[in-house]
């Protein structure tokens, strides 16, 4: 049996300084940002804000200089990562390039795509999605059905991708999509294309969730060009591509720290009380020991990864964990606050509100617990 | 892991393997101090592990020293290593030397009675009171805490606890045989006890999901393994995540500890929430996976059960030790938060 491994990590004195650094700027930068604009952490998109943190280098931190990077360690790209989000910084517009389509071309793509795409996205100008999920294929990926049919210098997309995050605001997706059908080898016709999102033929259409807001989308292909310049990788050659992009997907800080900004509410609307139940001290005191202790094990996952490790196993454990946390989070506060949280009501209250509703998402996207389940159940060669 | 870690690794693994069969376990459970173990055990001189080499010891760290205190926990070791380790550190952190054989600590009231110090309360559950002659007292001193040792002690209230361990209360009628000041907090014996209890946590942990993916993988039910059952599979990964989890919060405490025993207090809060958390979870999940094979005492699954259970609680449970940390986290307020957990 394969055990897991969470070697203790030292934060290096470049990245303690660094976390000064973004600390003011975010004290600055997000003064009067309400409550409700925090909750919503990597969800809240701000292209004015992305740009500004481009400005700063704070976007491709550890890609070559050449692209736009800044070839600072993974450790410095840590500490920004979990300043944003404790801070409730909105930062979706360029989270996907950054956190995984910027690496995945670094890894797969032409030299031509790399020059293309990186240096804007590291200026916090270029914003990305994911194209993984359809209609048919959710935790079964690689049952894609959407279409790319070779035209000899190109290729032409049929189909459609669902719950694509931010499809609606970004300029390009990087999609997977079904090159070739072979009996009984469903992971070997999955190529990865990078589509401009103003490409005739894509029609995107929001999709309101639960809470009343249109973060996902619907994007259907018709008949849509793609110049063969625009594969990423190998044809056929993506399912270990996609891999690799779930393993940045999963194993980032944002995986556990989704609901801390309404955790720091929390935690501040006890202090102006002058008294507490010891069930109130008790609850927050189990909270803060859970995502202490996740933070340990995220800051050691990205330990290993600056050490060029593949930490998938170990990542899927903080997603899984860190999910369940973030998902007591909204209820923790309903329950210790007692009254219910209106929409309009500002403060703690709306931040609140618009948490319990989003909870639910935590353990779906970017795999589902079962799914994690299962990948940690095989590490443990139950499977 | 280290050089000096992968050999008490090593070296632990090797010596608990050899000398701790199950009719060492059984016997120890009837009440019967399980010698040659010891013996093996004071010959590798794990019990000195912190304790510096001017005085004779291994002059190892914390981080070191979590190997032994985990291991306590992987092998289910009938014996206060854990105490001993943790009673001969406070003795050398007050300039105290240290003697040979098993030691146990507790919280007392002690009171300067001309040169020396006597206790004047009787040192209340002690674990493994009677099978100690040496015992580590500790009580509060504005410079720290004021430490003392004593020996021979009558003992009382003898009882065992769910591991069936030993415990019993002490009292003392000649003053202590040396005593000192060390700079440590008030609360020492809660703090430096709940550490070794998360640490045996974490050990134990590990090995009943060893025991229990080995089990699950053997165990054909329908006419397969049950491991293949995705039901299983979930509650063992749930198991071996909360393992991982006790792991790296007790390996951060000892790091908290390693650089300064005075501030480790949230490290080490965090620690025993955590571990006693995951114990309950862990003992069921290892329990129900086993069906009822596991709940005969044939079996043996218990040897480590019984401990996640009664370590759960001991020296502060989840509930106390989360209380101090909400407490601290309330006080601190919303900002403060971060910082705090940022800060290691
Ligand atoms: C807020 C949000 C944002 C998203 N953003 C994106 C995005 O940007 N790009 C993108 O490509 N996708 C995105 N997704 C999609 C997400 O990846 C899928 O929702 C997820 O993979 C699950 O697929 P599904 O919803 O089709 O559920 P299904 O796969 O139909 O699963 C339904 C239930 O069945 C369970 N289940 C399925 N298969 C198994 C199995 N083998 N064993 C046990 N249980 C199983 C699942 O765990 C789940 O509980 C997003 C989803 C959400 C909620």
């Amino acid at each position: 049996m394969q055990t897991f491994r969470f070697d203790p990590c030292d934060l290096p004195d470049t990245a303690l300084a660094l976390r000064s650094d973004v600390r003011a700027f975010l004290a600055s930068e997000l003064d009067g940002f309400p409550a409700r604009k925090r909750a919503e952490t990597w969800m809240g998109w701000d292209a004015d804000f992305s740009r500004k943190l481009g400005e700063r280098g704070w976007i491709g931190m550890t890609w070559p200089k050449q692209y736009g990077g800044h070839e600072r360690s993974a450790l410095d790209r840590y500490v920004v990562l979990e300043e944003m989000l404790s801070a409730g910084a909105p930062v979706a517009a360029h989270w996907i390039g950054d956190r995984q389509s910027g690496p995945l071309l670094l890894n797969y793509g032409t030299e031509q795509q790399r020059q293309k795409y990186l240096p804007s996205i590291a200026r916090g100008e270029s914003f990305f999605c994911i194209g993984m999920s359809e209609p048919d294929s959710g935790s079964d990926l690689a049952s894609v059905r959407t279409r790319a049919e070779s035209t000899g210098d190109g290729w032409v997309i049929n189909g459609t991708k669902l719950w694509t995050s931010g499809a609606h605001r970004a300029h390009v997706m990087i999609a997977l999509f079904r090159t070739a059908t072979e009996e009984g080898n469903r992971h070997g016709g999955l190529t990865q294309f990078l589509v401009d999102l103003d490409t005739p033929g894509i029609t995107i259409r929001p999709i309101r969730d639960l809470s009343g807001n249109a973060h996902f989308n619907e994007v259907v292909f018709e008949d849509v060009l793609v110049p063969d310049t625009q594969r990423v990788g190998e044809t056929h050659g993506a399912w270990k591509q996609v891999t690799a992009e779930l393993a940045y997907e999963r194993s980032g800080p944002e995986r556990y720290l989704s609901c801390y900004p309404l955790m720091a509410e929390l935690v501040q609307e006890m202090h102006g009380k002058s008294e507490h139940s010891s069930r109130d001290e008790i609850e927050i005191g189990r909270a803060v020991a859970e995502l202490a202790t996740l933070r340990q094990m995220s800051v050691s996952v990205a330990g290993m990864l600056d050490a060029g490790q593949n930490p998938a196993l170990e990542a899927s454990v903080v997603k899984d964990l860190g999910a369940v946390l973030e998902q007591r989070i909204p209820g923790l506060a309903t329950d210790l606050l007692g009254r219910p949280f209106h929409l309009g009501a500002g403060g703690i209250d709306e931040a609140a509100a618009y948490l319990v509703q989003n909870a639910p998402s935590f353990s779906l996207r970017g795999g589902t617990r079962e799914i994690l389940r299962g990948i940690i159940a095989r590490g443990l060669g139950l499977r | 892991m280290n050089e000096l870690q992968t050999m008490l690794s090593d070296t632990a693994n090797r010596l608990f393997t050899d000398h701790l069969q199950k009719p060492v376990r059984e016997a120890a459970e009837e009440g019967q101090w399980p010698q040659l173990l010891w013996q093996a055990v004071e010959e590798n001189g794990f019990g000195h592990v912190l304790v510096s080499e001017a005085r004779g010891g291994a002059g190892a760290g914390w981080s070191d020293a979590m190997v032994l205190l985990r291991a306590c926990g992987t092998h289910a070791v009938p014996l206060p290593l854990a105490e001993t380790i943790v009673a001969a550190w406070l003795l050398d952190q007050a300039g105290l030397d240290v003697p040979e054989g098993p030691l146990t600590f507790a919280q007392s009231d002690l009171q300067p009675d001309g040169d020396s110090v006597v206790c004047t309360v009787p040192l209340q559950a002690v674990p493994f009171a009677a099978q100690c002659k040496h015992v580590v007292a500790v009580s509060p001193h504005k410079d720290g805490v004021r430490i003392a040792l004593f020996v021979d002690g009558k003992s009382s209230n003898e009882v065992t606890t769910i591991a069936r361990d030993p415990v019993a209360d002490l009292t003392y009628n000649a003053p202590a045989v040396s005593h000192g000041i060390a700079q440590l907090p008030a609360d020492t014996v809660l703090q430096f006890g709940a550490v070794v209890r998360a640490a045996g946590i974490a050990g134990a942990l590990q090995a009943v999901l060893l025991q229990a993916v080995q089990y699950a993988g053997d165990r054909v039910q329908f006419g397969r393994p049950i491991s293949q059952f995705q039901a299983v599979q979930h509650q063992l990964a749930e198991l071996a995540s909360h393992a991982a989890s006790v792991g790296v919060a007790v390996d951060a405490a000892a790091r908290a500890i390693e650089a300064n025993p005075r501030t480790a207090g949230f490290d080490i809060a965090v620690a025993k929430v955590r571990a006693a958390d995951a114990a309950q979870i862990g003992a069921s999940i290892a329990h129900q996976t086993h069906g009822a094979i596991g709940f005969t005492y044939e079996h043996g699954l218990h040897f480590w059960t019984r401990r996640l259970w009664s370590w759960a609680p001991e020296f502060g449970g989840a509930a106390h030790w989360a209380q101090r940390l909400g407490k601290e986290a309330i006080k601190g307020g919303g900002k403060e938060l971060w910082t705090t957990i940022a800060a290691r």
